[in-house]
């Protein structure tokens, strides 16, 4: 079976120049494979990386050796090297993120949010998916900004599931949740798994990470400069 | 992926006296993609700006553009009628100031026809008609298709800016800090504005902005530019989140946080 | 003519705006500098179209001088008498006797023969000015055939008044090329200069450039599609020879609003007169003229 999503030796270090080049190495040799229709949670201690890893995935930080290979429209696709137009375009069909915090233009109403992530540019099904994650009809026409935290996370989920990506990167989508809610969302990551979609997530909730990960990924903080 | 650059430029350098503005600059931009070029000011990222668009000449180094026939151009070696009549067809370029390419004493519709009328548009009810739906593309009430433009605010200013320069549809437009100098409701406006428009219409822009939000929000991909040289380039949230060149980092953590 | 070279200029000035001339016509519609001279008429008498008619004047010519149609104007008078005196030509107010003619503002009724030749005077010859201040840019647009923005202007009066609301000096194409003020005429005249048979030449002694028409060249008025050019005139007839489908002007008899519409051509309106034709003569009251 063809992985979804591979990890070969994935080294990532934070040099800090303002702080006279101190050098801050985060992840060491990482390795991973994730088929369609898997979900892997990273655990490990606050710190350890878990986040600078699942930001590395998604290409938003960079690699400074190994190899992420994604599958892309039949092939696989190493967006550690990748030049940005390719990265851009396998974000664009193949790997959703869901990060913690919602960040978008000012004065977007939410439903318009959401809609514009959607292959089809859809509001019905975007209306639909807000429903889903109790966002009333009433805020659809705001934009996000005046929104409670755990709104806001809706939104943001809404907006990361609607793409129908067949990767999907979750840094703690229950985090702001009720237990009401975060059933919804595991619910909706568990259909996703059974559509074959391959999942890496951060879940903070032993509970949550429980009922949608089939496998865990330990991350281990490294030493300073070891 | 084997889509063909629009404008290319290698090897740019070019110095104002002493002071070097652009140093070995290299630059691409594709179809329908944002570049936003950042940097503090004085850090050539105008020049680059004037040079890439044919208003300045480098003193080395050469920029290519495709045309819709996809033949290329060297824009510095481009007759001045050829260049003329691009940046009036399929380029743009709007200005921080506004008021430095609308004509003041011409209605909002006159501002939006001319273009249209360069091209040799001869036909009064379908200028009219353009400039109305461009208006409304661009949020300004077209009942104000008449109204001079001195009677309108800073935004719909900039608003009338854009929809006079995207009447012909260019594929290239440059932009000058678009959003400077407006408050900060008004730029909000502005930028989702520019975003849709830029999408729907799968425009290619080069951003001069020295606002890092602006770049996050708009651009696909960023240039950090300082002393004339392109430190870092790469994904705008890459270079935003994960910033590699000291330089970089010194302007990112020097943004406020609202 | 004592004391004075022929038509006042010397020879090497007038050879100097000669080929300023040819110049002019060999480019339809484009302005050439020339190095105007100091005339003993203020700037703004007609001091181009002066010099331009000196230049081609010769012994055998007749020259007729017109002023907004008259030829019984202070102007017209004037330069006709300057001719007179300098160059000893002769002078008519017949249209059909002349072979130059000096305007001002009008072009005759009679349409004019391959044999004449019209000097237009012109005292703003640059069509862009009131939208392009700077002369470097207005010579870039020419060259470059750039006069968008004249139909900017166009469309700016559309917009407000329903028409174009450019009475005078109304902006002409030539031969599809240039675009040229046809100096302060009406634009109830600006068909007249498409395919004129007599060479048209222009004179601006201020600012210094001269330009030309060839016999038999296209000049179009500036128009949209679904706007097309026409002409007003006053819609009443002479109130001297009847004619209505002449240029007319409003002439105040008293101070009790009366007033009559007389041709502004005088001579076209004498000769018809002379053939038989004769208006109301009278007068018309102000209801009756509106």
């Amino acid at each position: 079976m063809v992985p979804m999503l591979q990890v070969d030796s994935l080294e990532k270090q934070f040099t800090l120049h303002l702080r006279g080049g101190l050098s801050l190495p985060v992840l060491h040799g990482v390795n991973l494979t994730v088929h369609a229709g898997e979900c892997v949670a990273l655990s490990g201690p606050s710190g350890a990386g878990k986040s600078t890893l699942l930001r590395s995935l998604y290409a938003n930080y960079r690699a400074d050796a190994g190899r992420i290979l994604i599958r892309h429209e039949g092939e696989m696709v190493d967006i550690a090297s990748a030049p940005p137009r390719t990265v851009v375009q396998v974000r664009a069909k193949t790997l959703g993120y869901v990060s913690q915090f919602l960040r978008v233009v000012p004065r977007v109403p939410a439903l318009d949010i959401v809609a514009e992530a959607a292959p089809d540019r859809s509001q019905e099904k975007a209306a639909a998916l807000l429903h889903r994650l109790n966002i009333p009809t009433r805020l659809h026409a705001l934009p996000p900004a005046t929104f409670s935290g755990g709104e806001q996370q809706r939104v943001n989920l809404a907006r990361g599931f609607i793409g129908g990506h067949p990767i999907l990167l979750l840094d703690e989508p229950t985090a702001s949740l009720d237990a009401a809610n975060a059933d919804i969302v595991i619910a909706m990551i568990t259909e996703a798994k059974a559509r074959g979609v391959a999942i890496v997530g951060i879940f903070h909730d032993a509970e949550v990470r429980n009922r949608v990960a089939d496998r865990l990924l330990h991350v281990a903080p490294l030493q300073d400069a070891a | 992926m084997t889509e063909e650059t629009l404008l290319s430029a290698r090897g740019l350098s070019l110095h104002f006296g002493k002071v070097p503005a652009l140093v070995n600059v290299d630059a691409d931009l594709w179809p329908g993609e944002v570049l936003a070029v950042v940097g503090e000011s004085g850090s050539g990222k105008t020049t680059l700006l004037n040079v890439l668009s044919g208003r300045i000449r480098a003193d080395s180094g050469v920029t290519w553009y495709r045309d819709p026939q996809s033949r290329l151009h060297d824009v510095h070696a481009m007759p001045a009628p050829a260049l003329r009549a691009l940046h009036r067809s399929d380029w743009g370029f709007v200005h921080q100031n506004p008021r430095d390419n609308l004509r003041m004493s011409v209605s909002a519709g006159g501002n939006v026809g001319e273009r249209l009328m360069a091209a040799g548009n001869r036909h009064y009810g379908n200028i009219r008609e353009a400039a109305i739906d461009w208006l409304a593309q661009v949020e300004i009430d077209p009942a104000r298709v008449d109204d001079m433009p001195r009677t309108f605010s800073g935004g719909m200013l900039q608003r009338l800016q854009i929809a006079r320069t995207l009447v012909t549809h260019p594929r290239l437009v440059f932009m000058d800090e678009p959003t400077g100098g407006l408050d900060v409701s008004v730029q909000a406006r502005l930028l989702d504005l520019i975003r849709s428009l830029v999408a729907r219409l799968n425009i290619a822009v080069v951003l001069v902005t020295h606002d890092l939000a602006v770049a996050r929000l708009l651009a696909h991909r960023i240039m950090v530019m300082q002393r004339g040289e392109v430190v870092e380039t790469g994904l705008t949230d890459q270079v935003l989140d994960d910033p590699q060149h000291a330089y970089t980092q010194l302007l990112v953590s020097s943004v406020l946080q609202a | 003519m004592n004391g004075y070279n022929f038509a006042y200029l010397d020879e090497q000035t007038k050879r100097m705006i000669r080929r300023a001339l040819l110049k002019a016509v060999a480019i339809p519609g484009h302005q050439v500098p020339f190095g105007s001279r100091e005339m003993p008429l203020p700037y703004g008498w007609g001091t181009g179209g002066i010099q331009v008619t000196a230049s081609v004047l010769g012994a055998a010519d007749t020259l007729k001088v017109i002023d907004q149609g008259a030829d019984d104007t202070t102007n017209a008078v004037s330069i006709r008498r300057f001719f007179a005196r300098t160059a000893g030509v002769a002078t008519t107010t017949d249209t059909n006797e002349a072979t130059i003619i000096q305007t001002r503002h009008r072009i005759p009724e009679k349409a004019l023969r391959e044999d004449q030749i019209i000097v237009y005077q012109v005292p703003q010859p640059e069509p862009l000015s009131k939208l392009e201040p700077s002369r470097a840019e207005t010579r870039r647009m020419h060259a470059l055939a750039e006069y968008g923005s004249m139909h900017v202007r166009l469309y700016e009066d559309i917009t407000r008044f329903g028409h174009v609301a450019i009475s005078y000096d109304y902006p002409v194409m030539v031969n599809h090329r240039y675009l040229m003020a046809p100096s302060p005429i009406p634009a109830f005249d600006n068909p007249k200069m498409h395919m004129m048979p007599a060479l048209q030449l222009f004179g601006a002694g201020r600012e210094k450039r001269i330009y030309a028409i060839p016999p038999y060249t296209d000049v179009r008025s500036l128009d949209f599609d679904d706007h097309p050019f026409r002409t007003t005139r006053a819609p009443q007839c002479c109130a001297l020879c009847g004619a209505d489908d002449s240029y007319l002007d409003e002439v105040v008899t008293d101070d009790q609003g009366g007033r009559m519409f007389v041709c502004s051509d005088t001579d076209h309106c004498e000769t018809r007169q002379a053939e038989g034709h004769t208006g109301t003569g009278e007068p018309i009251a102000r209801e009756a003229a509106e």
